[in-house]
């Protein structure tokens, strides 16, 4: 007789990492490999299907599992919710990370596609989906490739019930806003669109429409393995499990960790390897986020609500200490340039709203300007909720924040003009805006 | 924005047992900035720096109702929409 030795799975054994157990590489993790490392899809046999998709969409809910694309939405609801809708469902994998603070979901897709894979299959099942698509940014070429490969690999070996197809959105800020890839999925331009309908109700083609960020179906692929006790047993009660974040800014080891929900701040900033120099203030949650003074912000459990309690906003796990020597004001502005560039150019109060606030924040800065204080004030009250879609209640988040976490500088610009930080070199990155540097 | 909760009573089309207010919405894709709303409904409706509406907050009355119901009529791009709402 003998004995077959099956390895254990690395995600059964530890608490973190999960989504990036395996090798420390950047290479993609082939399909011998992910299921050596994971374990096979969880899918059942065709017979048992309809009562194992309720099943499994129960586990998905119990797990306590959010959205992890930035609203963080209980992931679980959204499933049933579309799952009971009128019509035949579609699945949507949001792989278009617009943002140019947050790098998780490209080393997620590049790394582990089949994790992600998995999880857009498993969401089809459990909503009966007959389409999937994953979508990236049309000019990551050879992230698509590789996914195209990865697809091609499934479909050889049988492993999804339905072909995952993976399409190329344009690649701008407001064209990864779920309604906007919807949009051009139907034949349109990449823009956000008025609601309702909403995606979940008419979505692609008319039907329902699961919309879901990769990191977020990749913990699904883990949770129809393990089950939702274990997804539990990382992270804290009132949120479970672990999540990928980009660090940034002033910290020795810059990139895209997983950690436990309910770490502290200070603790992500030390496993990106510790300040390299004082620290001022924190952005949390990236472009659409806020300011945060450093102190407050160093003890702060990474979890929605307190993140929230404390002001701050968790957004898509996006973690930026601002050193000391930084002008937070003009770091604030040229994110507020962007976006402003960033807007899809459809309805007037965010047309012509965030140019004028990214002028009136510029003065500020850059000028010292006495009166533009009120004036952005304004301008922040004027944008926002204003929009089809979130991109002028993001910008005006953020440009809030600045004028609460800065105001000691907003003072000092006024009296003295501009500090020495502005001459320093940006510490948030802007696409295509380093080359003065 | 606005609501007005309609009176309940035999006649109640929606069902809600009269929970049901109309909201004045903007749809801000569509909306041009002609202005007019704000010309035929100024007590609920003024515009921005750009010309753009901003709904105020506040509830509809029986006469402002009317007349969001004539701005709504009257919206060029037909951006202007009174919407269903349960309270």
């Amino acid at each position: 007789m003998t004995v077959e030795v099956v390895p254990r799975p690395l995600a059964r054994q530890a608490r973190v990492p999960r989504l990036l157990a395996g090798p420390g590489t950047r290479q993609p993790i082939g399909l011998l490999e992910h299921e050596r490392l994971h374990g096979q899809l969880p899918l059942p046999p065709a017979r048992a299907q309809r009562e194992s998709a309720g099943r499994l969409i129960d586990v998905i809910e119990r797990s306590g599992l959010t959205g992890r694309g930035g609203a963080g939405f209980p992931t679980g609801r959204k499933l049933r919710s579309v799952a009971g809708a009128r019509g035949r469902p579609v699945v949507l994998a949001n792989g278009a990370e617009g943002e140019p603070a947050s790098a998780k979901d490209r080393l997620l897709l590049s790394r582990s596609p089949h994790l992600v894979l998995d999880g857009i299959s498993l969401a089809a099942f459990a909503v009966g989906a007959d389409r999937a698509f994953l979508a990236l940014h049309r000019q990551e070429a050879r992230l698509g490739a590789s996914l195209e490969a990865a697809a091609e690999a499934r479909a050889a070996a049988g492993i999804d019930e339905i072909r995952i197809e993976i399409v190329g959105i344009p690649g701008r800020y407001v064209s990864s806003e779920q309604s906007a890839i919807v949009q051009y999925l139907n034949g349109g331009p990449a823009v956000p669109t008025f609601s309702p309908p909403r995606t979940h109700e008419r979505g692609f083609d008319g039907r329902p429409t699961l919309v879901n960020n990769v990191e977020t179906l990749a913990h699904i692929a883990l949770i129809a393995r393990h089950g939702d006790r274990w997804f539990r047993s990382a992270g804290v009660p009132e949120a479970p499990g672990t999540m990928l974040v980009t660090v940034d800014g002033c910290v020795a080891r810059p990139g895209v960790y997983e950690i436990e929900l309910g770490m502290p701040v200070g603790a992500v900033l030390v496993r990106a390897g510790g300040l390299t120099e004082p620290a001022q203030s924190i952005l949390t949650g990236g472009y659409f986020g806020t300011w945060l003074p450093a102190d407050i912000a160093w003890q702060l459990p990474l979890t929605r609500r307190d993140v929230t309690a404390a002001g701050g906003a968790l957004g898509a796990g996006i973690i930026v200490a601002l050193p000391a020597s930084s002008c937070g004001l003009s770091e604030t502005a040229r994110v507020l340039r962007y976006l402003a560039g960033e807007t899809a150019g459809q309805c007037g109060p965010c047309v012509f709203g965030l140019p004028a606030l990214a002028d009136a924040l510029a003065d500020l800065a850059y000028q010292g300007e006495r009166r533009v204080g009120g004036q952005v004030s304004a301008l922040i009250g004027l944008v926002e909720g204003r929009g089809a879609c979130k991109h002028p209640d993001g910008a005006a988040q953020l440009a809030r924040s600045a004028l609460r976490a800065f105001s000691a500088d907003v003072i000092r610009h006024r009296e003295r003009g501009p500090c020495y930080g502005v001459r320093r070199r940006p510490v948030l990155p802007i696409p295509g805006d380093m080359a003065d540097w | 924005m606005l609501r007005r909760p309609a009176a309940a009573g035999p006649a109640d089309p929606w069902g809600h047992g009269g929970l049901v207010s109309e909201i004045l919405r903007v749809n801000p894709i569509a909306c041009t900035a002609h202005g007019i709303c704000a010309e035929l409904l100024p007590e609920a409706i003024q515009l921005d720096p750009w010309g753009y509406p901003i709904v105020m907050p506040g509830e509809l009355t029986g006469e402002m109702l009317s007349n969001a119901r004539r701005a709504v009529a009257s919206c060029p791009a037909l951006a202007l929409v009174l919407e269903k709402e349960r309270a």
